[in-house]
């Protein structure tokens, strides 16, 4: 074994990733660093003037701040919608696509191109479906009868937010999908044959030995997809901008507006910051589990 | 198995498999035929009061003014710089990472290879006012360059990771009769270990330029009249009051489309080192 051969104090992996370390620092933790410091300061970029430390200044406004909630309310009705709808879409594909059938390469292929869809074309077709004067999914609703006529889905605050969710759902459940069903060709098939001999029924073996065998690729690809999704930004901000008024604010997406438009880079940054603090928990949860798989030498 | 029984199973099996999966792809493909529908549509067509299915003189003008009014060309020709860029940078960056990471136990190893899947998950929030200043302070406002540092913050925890568990999968004996051969410990790496893990680093090289080329949130912040890529330049085309959708769809069809076709290159590759970690263990 190379690894048995070599010398603890051996400088060589550490030249090999030194570029990759030295890059990360530069681009990543150090602005990250500076993130959390700016996160306490009063910093507007067109007031340069009054640039200074206010201790936790931008944390107690957030506190206070009415659209910090609504953000808040909203990335997590954001993040239940989104992952139920992807999860439950994609775990039934994953169960068709699971059985042996003629077209099943073809479909597998043509299930995965939401997938890979760029989210900004993914936002621009939906908008244009969505579209309140042209939009096919409102010439469709009217011609079946269940509305009377077209309705504005992202410039209604009661509708906007659901609407995305909807995209997002299309663009993301063939992750899960792909997730799911390379897990179900993971169960030996000698667990079925034994459990037919058995007399279980099909419901049973489903829950008795489907689900229990799934459980790891489940909580994997949850973890990875809430942590995503909390995340995201390009879609809600190309469909809607945040609005109408604050109705499809997340904090990513409140944070992003606080920057861009206000350059009002501390608040902004406190924002970032309280979503960090939230995503890092499933992040602690997900690293756990994958360093004990990498540590028996999977991944 | 008597041949009626099959029939009757045959039968079931269209309304509790093809039925339901033809209607889970319809669904998948159902935006990109209405989006393809579109860009051949005259813009005043759009407008009839009689809602159409299919133009009724399907043309390409969209694809033609595309280009010739709006200048698509160079949008295509700046975003080809930043994802080559950023591909190349990447993987020279990240292959002697990686395979430092599959190859050796050293102290603190866990530790980096934690790190480097802790920060694939930070939001780009975190990292997009520093990064903007930054750019300011170096006077990299508006160029490739500052795309291609800003992509790097997400293509290399990615590729470091997916690179390792392709290291990974190429048996370590190969590395030792390469060294009783008389290789030196770079060219193990460069002549030998390297050719055999190709197949995965064009298809982790791929999945960046894919991401690079589709990157919105970093190019509307560092990047505007100077270096515009092609997303900014759609976003840019809603911008206005009336949105154009025939040019808007034409444009997102040329955008998507490479993309789906670099990927089924590398489908099987990327599914693959996507799921070995989530199923195992």
């Amino acid at each position: 074994m190379v690894a048995a051969k070599q010398n603890r104090s051996d400088l060589f992996p550490y030249l090999l990733l030194s570029p990759a370390l030295l890059i990360t620092i530069l681009v990543i933790f150090y602005p990250i660093l500076r993130t959390f410091t700016y996160s306490f300061m009063q910093y507007i970029l067109w007031k340069p003037g009054e640039i200074r430390f206010i201790g936790l200044g931008n944390y107690q406004k957030a506190l206070q701040d009415p659209v910090f909630w609504i953000s808040f309310k909203n990335t997590l009705i954001w993040i239940v919608g989104v992952i139920s709808l992807q999860l439950s879409l994609g775990f039934g594909t994953a169960l068709l696509l699971n059985q042996n059938f003629f077209w099943r390469g073809i479909a597998r292929s043509l299930v995965l191109i939401p997938w890979v869809t760029p989210s900004v074309i993914t936002a621009l077709m939906w908008r244009w479906m969505y579209d309140g004067n042209r939009g096919i999914i409102n010439d469709l609703l009217v011609r079946l009868g269940i509305l009377s006529s077209y309705f504005p889905w992202l410039a209604s605050d009661k509708t906007a937010l659901y609407a995305i969710i909807l995209a997002l759902m299309w663009q993301g459940f063939p992750f899960f999908a792909i997730m799911i069903l390379a897990g179900l060709q993971a169960i030996p098939d000698t667990l079925y044959e034994a459990a037919e001999v058995d007399g279980a029924s099909t419901w049973q073996k489903f829950t008795r030995i489907t689900l229990p065998m799934l459980v790891p690729v489940l909580f994997t690809s949850l973890m990875l997809r809430i942590i995503w999704v909390a995340n995201s930004l390009d879609i809600i901000y190309i469909m809607t901008g945040g609005g109408p008024g604050y109705a499809t604010h997340t904090l990513p997406v409140y944070s992003y507006i606080r920057a861009y438009k206000g350059m009002d880079f501390g608040y902004a940054s406190t924002i970032a910051v309280v979503l960090t603090l939230l995503v890092t928990l499933f992040v602690a949860m997900y690293l756990r589990r994958v360093l004990r798989m990498e540590d028996r030498g999977g991944v | 198995m008597s041949k009626r029984k099959g029939k009757r199973r045959g039968r079931r099996r269209i309304l509790t498999l093809h039925l339901p999966l033809l209607l889970i792809v319809c669904f998948a493909l159902a935006p990109y035929l209405w989006t393809f529908i579109t860009s051949l549509t005259p813009e005043e067509d759009l407008y009839l009061s009689e809602f159409r299915y299919f133009p009724a003189n399907p043309t390409g003008t969209n694809y033609v003014r595309l280009f010739s009014r709006i200048d698509y060309g160079r949008n295509i020709l700046d975003s080809l710089i930043v994802a080559s860029c950023t591909m190349l940078l990447g993987l020279c960056i990240t292959v002697p990472a990686s395979y430092s990471f599959s190859r050796f136990r050293f102290k603190g190893r866990t530790a980096l290879l934690a790190q480097f899947l802790v920060i694939n998950m930070f939001p780009v929030v975190l990292l997009l006012v520093p990064l903007f200043i930054l750019m300011r302070i170096l006077g990299l406002m508006d160029t490739h360059l500052s795309l291609i540092i800003a992509y790097s913050t997400f293509t290399i925890p990615f590729s470091t990771w997916m690179l390792t568990g392709f290291f990974n999968a190429i048996p370590r004996e190969l590395d030792e009769a390469a060294q009783i051969d008389g290789c030196n410990r770079f060219t193990t790496l460069l002549r030998v270990v390297l050719p055999v893990a190709l197949p995965g680093i064009s298809a982790t090289g791929i999945y960046v330029f894919i991401t690079a080329w589709n990157e919105f949130i970093y190019a509307a912040i560092l990047t505007g009249s100077n270096v515009r890529t092609i997303p900014i330049a759609l976003q840019n085309m809603i911008g206005e009051f009336k949105i154009a959708w025939g040019l808007l769809t034409a444009g997102g069809v040329v955008s998507a489309v490479p993309v789906i076709v670099l990927f089924f290159f590398i489908q099987r590759q990327l599914i693959h080192g996507m799921t070995a970690g989530a199923v195992k263990g």
